[in-house]
């Protein structure tokens, strides 16, 4: 029997990922994340959550303890934010080098300086070539179903690597929402247990991690690189199954909106991957030809299906974040993605950055703009710059 | 326990790539005795992430997991919850790290560990040094000794870990030396009994960090007890007792043998010696390890 239950993106995220019944939570506090892991600990108080919880000392803890907890075959799950996640660097890469299929919710917040509390995804950008699997959310149905579904990907035989789910400080992590909540049973039926290509045990003593020479390295980051192309066929299989089983489905590797007879098609994420809907049916009522396609996953990253997008449409990128010294990451990879196979053109934007509101009204003056023809070569700063 | 009588069984096995008269692999192998094959093994960077060998070999007959510098505690507090979770409670689970991975980098995570309980015995072998990145000063290293970022001599005194340990009123702890294999074999065998966490600090005389022949080893380590630059005592419920000469030296029965003894065998010392003798900073060596020792018997005794 599903339930209804009406609560913030991290309240949500805590549910589901006690639903996935992880055998070990460590966590470490940070703002926006905070209320993720009480609720995680509400649940361990009220028996919900049978799992061990560590609160360790920091973030590098944190993912320390994940990544030893997960050597021994078990679940795991933690939460963070900006500068925890940015702490958790070079374990976020131990942890996919190691293949550990460690699931985590990123809550996108500004970096300091100065102290900022607000969203952009300048924290989970910066953590791109860790190896990792990034998802983006933009509602709290999507981030409880996501949670769920990252599990069983990270998990996945052909995959084993761990998964990360962003959604955006306070506009989610702090908005109460309704959200469809299935029964444990049917999660479980959905989720079954762990099953680890490998493990920390005594009848088997086997040493992990230790010096490796760089021909059998090479290898190892290639069939890295491999599970991320099987994940890349594996997120529509598991989307589609929860489908199935659930009756929703927030997209693929993108979530396509209004993209037919489109001349044009707005890529976002996050929160403002949200908000591009309300901004696309304002235009469409205009008629003006323009559809969504919001990124789900930033990695892997959606080059095929960015293709034959390309085909039929001009693009237009907005980006909450920016790789300084060149542009915003998205834009960025999506020219990349088209180079030498699309006559596309590609316009971008950067915009939202510090967790400047970023409203349907003005994702409606930046397709405008490009639709205008008045967006160049160059990403536009909305908002700082004339155009 | 006397050597003669020390478990057959092996877990340090052929294919290590140790130095030669290496303090820390005939450490491991006492360590391994005492606990047996039923223990897991944290290893953050430091030289025994060298000594295992290569991938896909090893020369450990235990599960053996690498992690990060600074991550050695918490890496152990992780792998303890998962294996409390699948009830594999009786598995003696041991972080394995050096003094720069214990006093410097990884002190915060160790120091979160003890003040959770974690139940698991944290091993320190202490070289003095960052000896796996080619003899760097550590928080561990004795004023004056020459290292590879310390070229005249260090200026700063070692910091007493031990201390720092027991202020964490854990319910074990205790400092060892290579060179005493019946009593470090004692005291990890005391350690994998007591549930919560457990310290132990292994005193490692390293031939080519120190400058001194490999055949110099057990030598280097007795003369650091018999100096009093080292101590071997066990922390056990919040009560201190001192073992072995360190135990007449607090009592006052013996007295400590003068420092030169030790340090005029080790290259790390050779310009207090050449071109002259270096009386002051000698001095000054002398003059802290009796400050510490009259600490220990204001404390202790």
């Amino acid at each position: 029997m599903t339930s209804v239950m009406i609560d913030t993106g991290n309240y949500i995220a805590a549910k589901a990922s006690v639903m996935a019944r992880p055998d070990v939570v460590a966590a470490y506090p940070i703002t926006p994340q905070t209320t993720l892991v009480e609720g995680i600990a509400n649940y361990l108080a009220s028996g919900e959550f049978k799992g061990e919880y560590i609160c360790v000392e920091s973030e590098h803890s944190a993912m320390a303890a994940c990544i030893g907890a997960s050597s021994t075959g078990v679940r795991t799950f933690t939460g963070t934010s900006s500068h925890g996640l940015l702490l958790m660097h070079e374990m976020l890469h131990w942890a996919a080098l190691a293949r550990l299929p460690i699931i985590m919710c990123n809550i996108n917040r500004v970096i300091g300086p100065g102290w900022n509390i607000w969203p952009d995804e300048n924290d989970s950008i910066s953590q791109r070539d860790t190896g990792w699997i990034q998802f983006y959310c933009s509602s709290n149905q999507e981030i409880f179903d996501t949670v769920i579904q990252a599990f069983k990907l990270g998990e996945h035989e052909d995959v084993s690597l761990p998964v990360m789910i962003s959604y955006n400080a306070f506009i989610l992590s702090h908005t109460s929402m309704p959200v469809f909540v299935p029964d444990q049973k049917e999660i479980d039926d959905f989720l079954p247990k762990r099953i680890p290509k490998w493990k920390l045990e005594v009848e088997n003593p086997i040493t992990f991690g230790n010096i490796i020479l760089p021909h059998e390295y090479e290898k190892v980051r290639k069939e890295m690189q491999k599970a991320q192309q099987n994940a890349k066929k594996l997120i529509p299989e598991i989307a589609n199954e929860w489908k199935k089983k659930f009756g929703r489905h927030h997209g693929d590797l993108f979530e396509y909106y209004k993209c037919d007879d489109a001349d044009y098609i707005l890529l976002s994420m996050g929160a403002i991957g949200a908000e591009s809907k309300v901004a696309i049916d304002n235009l469409k009522k205009n008629g003006k030809k323009v559809g969504l396609a919001r990124v789900r996953t930033f990695r892997p990253f959606p080059e095929e299906e960015l293709l034959k997008l390309s085909k039929k449409a001009d693009l237009i990128v907005i980006d909450r974040n920016i790789s300084i010294g060149y542009e915003g990451a998205l834009f960025n990879e999506v020219k990349g993605a088209l180079y030498n196979k699309s006559d596309s053109k590609v316009f971008g934007f950067i915009a939202g950055l510090g967790g400047k509101d970023v409203t349907f009204g003005d994702i409606e003056k930046m397709c405008n703009k490009a639709m205008e023809g008045k967006v160049k070569d160059h990403q536009v700063w909305y908002g700082l710059e004339e155009v | 326990m006397a050597i003669k009588d020390l478990p057959r069984e092996e877990c340090y096995i052929p294919g290590s790539a140790a130095c030669p008269g290496c303090p820390a692999t005939m450490a491991m192998r006492i360590v391994f005795k005492a606990i047996g094959k039923n223990m897991v093994m944290i290893v953050p960077a430091c030289c025994t992430a060298v000594i295992e060998s290569l991938h896909p070999k090893t020369s450990f007959d235990i599960p053996t997991m690498n992690i990060a510098f600074e991550a050695a505690a918490a890496g152990a507090s992780g792998v303890e919850a998962g294996f409390r979770k699948q009830g594999k409670t009786d598995t003696t689970v041991v972080a394995w790290a050096g003094d720069g991975g214990t006093y410097d980098i990884g002190i915060q995570a160790l120091s979160g560990a003890l003040e959770r309980q974690t139940n698991f015995i944290y091993i320190c072998y202490n070289n003095q040094i960052y000896s796996n990145t080619g003899i760097q000063r550590s928080g561990a290293t004795p004023y004056a000794a020459w290292t590879t970022t310390t070229v005249s001599g260090k200026t700063e005194f070692r910091k007493e870990m031990g201390e720092i340990i027991m202020s964490h009123h854990i319910p074990y702890a205790a400092q060892a030396c290579a060179s005493y294999p019946e009593d470090l074999y004692n005291k990890v065998k005391k350690a994998k009994s007591i549930k919560g966490p457990k310290y132990i600090e292994i005193m490692a005389p390293c031939p080519p960090g120190w400058r001194f022949g490999m055949e110099r080893t057990v030598e280097m380590g007795t003369m650091a007890v018999e100096t009093g630059a080292w101590a071997l005592y066990e922390y056990e419920n919040e009560k201190m007792t001192f073992n072995g000469k360190s135990k007449l030296i607090l009592e006052g029965k013996i007295k400590r043998k003068p420092v030169e003894d030790w340090i005029k065998y080790q290259g790390r010392f050779r310009h207090l010696f050449i071109p002259k003798k270096d009386v002051e900073r000698i001095k000054a060596i002398e003059k802290h390890i009796d400050l510490i020792w009259e600490r220990y018997r204001s404390c202790y005794l």
